[in-house]
Parts: structure tokens; C-alpha cells; sequence
């Protein structure tokens, strides 16, 4: 069977999985199987993280982003943040539980001394306690809440990500019920992002009647917009290789090279969770970012002045 | 030299654009730009083309114009937070209401960039970015090596841009300039009710941008704005100059500067 084939058209958007799969938490729905003492991937060093955000700056990357696992069980994250924001605006995503007092005031010196903006990404999956850690686990809410009001009280804004689990008629209200919560924790403008459930790791066992059987076609790609592929503008760097996106790091097939700069140009979309760029657009990146939408057309009128 | 008056976002607010037209006919520019979306968000679409013509404006489509002439059933304005497109749409479907065949014709006949060359300076004016009608480029998540790989993309010494709604302008090696020359539709979400254009000004390779203020009547277009019903959040914008909507799209140090 051929797979449609989508080369990178300019690496706008740099990924790094810092922390490999290790993460402090083991939630139901997460995408790569992360979690206690499951080391799939490894740690990154500092120093492999300044190779690349300089050679990803070369380019012109437009955002650099830092994900696990859990991001803050690296001793060094705040060195790379640091390093990743004189080149281009920085994201962290995490459960915001090793978030104490003195991290919070890293980040925010980090954030006052940079002329990018950090974004920091806190999951949430539920406005209530018991919504929340029956995905998370016990004892997360609280924490995550503590984070986000040690971090709005250091005047920065985290965007707290939550995915979606109710349907078009409850939007607004759920949304409400999430900003009441936060306003309640002690975050007064609370910023929100929701994200689509995967049908990846372990919401897969999790959801057994989400569709996984499609596949993208090249019929399916004809005249659709390539920007809305992360394949098309993103690469994820990891202790084992450059893969092509964050959502099939657990795909040996989509590991494209060693470095950024050895990597293949092109994949071929082989993969369910190809699909789900091509029904929600780029997820993984920030809202102030999106190329969504219309191209400017190339061909450009010439007007003339003196 | 050469001096050009730039600006984008008018939004309907077609009393702050005479205001700036009417400064920038004083100050004797060689030209004025709009870099489009000449709808949304304010009162009666219509008011804002006769000015248009008036003053021999050169304008780019934006997304906006781009939705109005193509009878499209939303903006394009790149929201994804429910709350944004939830105003989004309000303010869309007034503006196509109330925007006359006649506008949306000449919308239709708007190139969506035009390439200058002003001095032997080459200069691309876009509404969003080169490589997309409705990419915000925000001061605070444009990195410089990113913005010279666009001005590398696009054979230019200076690109100009608008659409996010805020200004800035970014000097770069080799005499070249990004520039967000900011909008005229509604003030900067800094608590003040002025908006802005920009005064490009090219003599050789010495290359000057100033931000000029536009202090008009907004007390006159919040009435109108009353009296078009249109939603209270639009009109507490206009009247104390911070943003009430549109937030979700504002990167983390733009949206720390703001009230909300």
C-alpha cells in the first residue's frame, strides 16, 4: 500500500522529549505510555539540547517546545529554558507537581529577564477532584492547582490544557466550571486550552470504541492544506533520534535520523494517529502560532512608487 | 526620501480612520496602505469605503475581505477557543449583513500582498505573513532568525504586516526590517483608547519607522456601537482600551501586559 508522503517544509516548530518517557504520573489517556520508572526514552542532555536549538535556529524555527514524561524531573530543564529563550519563545507541558516555590521562582525570573515568551502548559482533566484524579491520580488536582497559583502569583499566566471530554452542548459550561476552579484556586485570569483525546497508548485500552482503522490517503490529502500536518513543520529530538512528531515517538518507523540535521526530509503517514492532524489541525502547538487558514497568494501585484 | 503611512485593522472603526488619513494627508506622505480587514468588530461596514477611495488608499485583502468576497460563512480569523468565535461570529455575521454588493465586489478585486520598491528598498506588504493570510506574528513569538528565513523566503528588505492587532517592528542584520504596523480598528489592549499607524520612511538604506498615535472620538463610535447592538464587550474595548475578547490568541508576555 503506498502512504502519502509529507516532506518538511520549514521546521517552525522544535520538539524536544526531555525527560524521555519518565514521568511521576501514570495518567489513563496518556498518548506515549509515560509514567513511573518506564524509561522507553531517556533523559536529555544539556548539551545535546543547546546542539540542536542552535542548529533548529540556523533554520529559523519559530518555537521550541519541551515535553516528556514529566519535563521538571530534569535537573537541568531550567538551564535549557533558559538557553532555548535567546533563540526563539519556549513551551514546557507538564502536570505542574514538582512546581514548589523555588521552581516557580526560577520560571519566573527565567520568563522577566527573556524576550520571548514562556509558555507554561499545565494538564488538567477535570474541574473537580474526583474528575481529575480518576484520570491522573490521587492527589494530583491539588497539586496541579498549588502550581498554577504559585505561578499567577509570580504574575505568570500558565495555560492550563485540558482534554476534551464532553460534547458541543456543554462547551461553554464546562469551560466555565474549569475557569471558576482556577479563579477559586488563587489563578485570577486563567488561560485555556483544550485538546482532543488521542486514540494513542493508553486511551486506546482506555476508549475501546474510538476508531482506529483509518488511514490517510493521498485522495484524503488532495487540496488539503499541509500546514495543519505537524509532519509538515515540526520534529521531535529524543535520547534515541530525531522522530518525525511527538504522537508517533512509540512508532520505530517514524524515527528519521539521528540529528536534525541528518534526517529525512519526508514521511509517509503510515499511522491511525496521522489522522488526527488531518481532523483537528496541529494540536501539540500554541494558539498564538496556528498557520491555519488561507495561503497569501504567491503571486503578488507590483505597485511602484517614485 | 520617501515617506509612507501603513496601517491595518480598521475593523469599521471609520472614525478613527479618517482621523488618521486626515493626519497623514498633514504630514504630506507619499502614499497610505491598508493592510486589510476593513470589517469586523465595529459599526456600519459601509462607512469606512468612502474614506477609502477619498484618500487614493492602496489596499491588500485580509482575512476578513477575503471571507466577505467570497461570501465564506466564517472570518478565517484563527480562533479556537469557543468564547473568541463565539464573538468572532457575532461580529462576522453583522459585518456581511450590513457590508453593501457593491464593497464586497471591490474586496473581491484586492490583490492579498503587493511587493514595492521604494528607493531600491524592496518592500512586501501582506496582511498576516508572507506564507499565510492569517499567521499572527506577535512581537513575542517572531524570532529574529525566523523572520529573516520570511524576508529571505520573499526576496524583501522590509516586510510589513498587521493582523494581530498590536505593533511592533523588529530592525535585523543587514539594513533589513520586520515591521506589525499595528491597527486602526480598536486600541492595543494598554488601557489606553488611542489606536496607531506607522510612518515608514525610506532615504537610501537609512530606513526609519515611527509609530504614530490616533487619538479620535470613540465616545462617538461606542454610541454607534450602541446603537447597533452590537455586544457590550466590543464597546467597554473602545471605551477603556483593553481587550474583552480575542484573548485566547494573545502569546504569554501580550496577554501578561493586559487587564484580562
Amino acid at each position: 500500500m503506498n502512504f502519502p508522503e509529507v516532506a518538511l517544509t520549514h521546521l517552525d516548530n522544535l520538539w524536544f522529549q526531555v525527560s524521555g518517557t519518565l514521568c511521576n504520573i501514570a495518567c489513563t489517556h496518556c498518548f506515549n505510555n509515560s509514567g513511573p520508572n518506564i524509561r522507553t526514552f531517556g533523559f536529555l542532555s544539556l548539551e545535546k539540547v543547546r546542539e540542536e536549538v542552535e542548529s533548529a535556529a540556523r533554520g529559523g524555527v519559530k518555537e521550541i517546545f519541551f515535553t516528556g514524561g514529566e519535563p521538571f524531573l530534569h535537573a537541568d530543564l531550567g538551564d535549557m529554558l533558559s538557553f532555548s529563550l535567546r533563540h526563539a519563545p519556549t513551551t514546557v507541558l507538564t502536570n505542574g507537581m514538582l512546581i514548589n516555590d523555588r521552581i516557580a521562582d526560577r520560571l519566573a525570573q527565567i520568563e522577566r529577564s527573556a524576550n520571548y515568551s514562556l509558555e507554561i502548559r499545565v494538564s488538567l482533566d477535570g474541574y473537580t477532584e474526583q474528575m481529575n484524579d480518576a484520570v491522573r491520580g490521587q492527589g494530583v488536582f491539588r497539586q496541579a492547582l498549588a502550581a498554577v497559583a504559585r505561578l499567577s502569583q509570580r504574575g505568570l499566566l500558565p495555560l492550563v490544557t485540558i482534554v476534551r471530554t464532553w460534547g458541543d452542548a456543554e462547551e461553554i459550561s464546562t469551560l466555565e466550571a474549569f475557569s471558576s476552579t482556577l479563579r477559586a484556586a488563587g489563578y485570577a485570569r486563567p488561560r485555556i486550552k483544550v485538546l482532543p483525546a488521542l486514540p494513542l497508548g493508553r486511551e486506546l485500552e482506555r476508549s475501546a470504541d474510538t476508531p482506529t482503522d483509518t488511514l490517510l490517503t493521498d485522495d484524503m490529502l488532495e487540496g488539503f492544506d499541509h500546514d495543519l500536518l505537524m509532519c509538515s513543520n515540526s520534529r521531535l529530538v529524543t535520547d534515541r533520534g530525531v522522530w518525525v512528531c511527538p504522537l508517533l515517538v512509540e512508532k520505530p518507523d517514524a524515527r528519521l535520523g539521528s540529528t536534525l540535521a541528518d534526517s529525512s526530509p519526508s514521511y509517509a503517514l503510515r499511522h491511525n494517529a496521522c489522522v488526527t492532524c488531518y481532523h483537528y489541525g496541529t494540536i501539540c502547538g500554541n494558539i498564538s502560532s496556528l498557520i491555519e487558514g488561507p495561503a497569501a497568494q504567491p503571486e503578488s501585484d507590483t505597485g511602484r512608487l517614485s | 526620501m520617501t515617506r509612507l503611512a501603513l496601517f491595518g485593522g480598521i475593523y469599521s472603526n471609520y472614525c478613527a480612520l479618517e482621523t488618521a488619513l486626515a493626519d497623514a494627508r498633514r504630514r504630506k506622505v507619499d502614499a497610505v496602505y491598508c493592510l486589510g480587514d476593513m470589517g469586523a468588530f465595529g459599526p456600519y461596514p459601509d462607512r469606512v469605503y468612502p474614506f477609502l477611495h477619498e484618500y487614493g488608499v492602496q489596499c491588500i485583502q485580509g482575512n476578513y475581505d477575503n471571507s466577505l468576497a467570497g461570501g465564506l460563512a466564517d472570518c478565517q480569523c484563527g480562533y479556537t477557543d469557543p468564547r473568541d468565535n463565539h464573538f468572532a461570529r457575532i461580529s462576522y455575521n453583522y459585518t456581511f449583513r450590513n457590508t453593501s454588493e457593491e464593497n464586497k465586489s471591490w474586496l473581491r478585486t484586492l490583490p492579498s500582498s503587493l511587493s514595492l520598491q521604494v528607493e531600491g528598498c524592496r518592500v512586501l506588504l501582506c496582511h498576516g505573513s508572507p506564507r499565510k493570510m492569517n499567521e499572527f506574528l506577535w512581537e513575542s513569538t517572531s524570532p529574529d532568525a525566523f523572520l529573516e528565513y520570511l524576508l529571505g523566503q520573499s526576496d524583501a528588505d522590509i516586510i510589513c504586516v498587521t493582523h494581530s492587532g498590536i505593533k511592533w517592528h523588529r530592525p535585523l542584520a543587514r539594513d533589513r526590517h520586520f515591521i506589525n504596523v499595528g491597527v486602526l480598528g480598536r486600541p492595543e489592549n494598554d488601557g489606553k483608547m488611542n489606536v496607531w499607524y506607522t510612518l515608514l520612511s525610506i532615504e537610501g538604506s537609512v530606513v526609519e519607522v515611527e509609530f504614530i498615535p490616533v487619538d479620535y472620538d470613540f465616545q462617538r463610535l461606542a454610541a454607534d456601537m450602541k446603537a447597533e447592538s452590537l455586544p457590550k464587550e466590543f464597546i467597554e474595548t473602545i471605551t477603556t482600551g483593553w481587550w474583552t475578547t480575542c484573548l485566547e490568541v494573545l502569546p504569554h508576555k501580550e496577554r501578561a501586559r493586559g487587564r484580562f
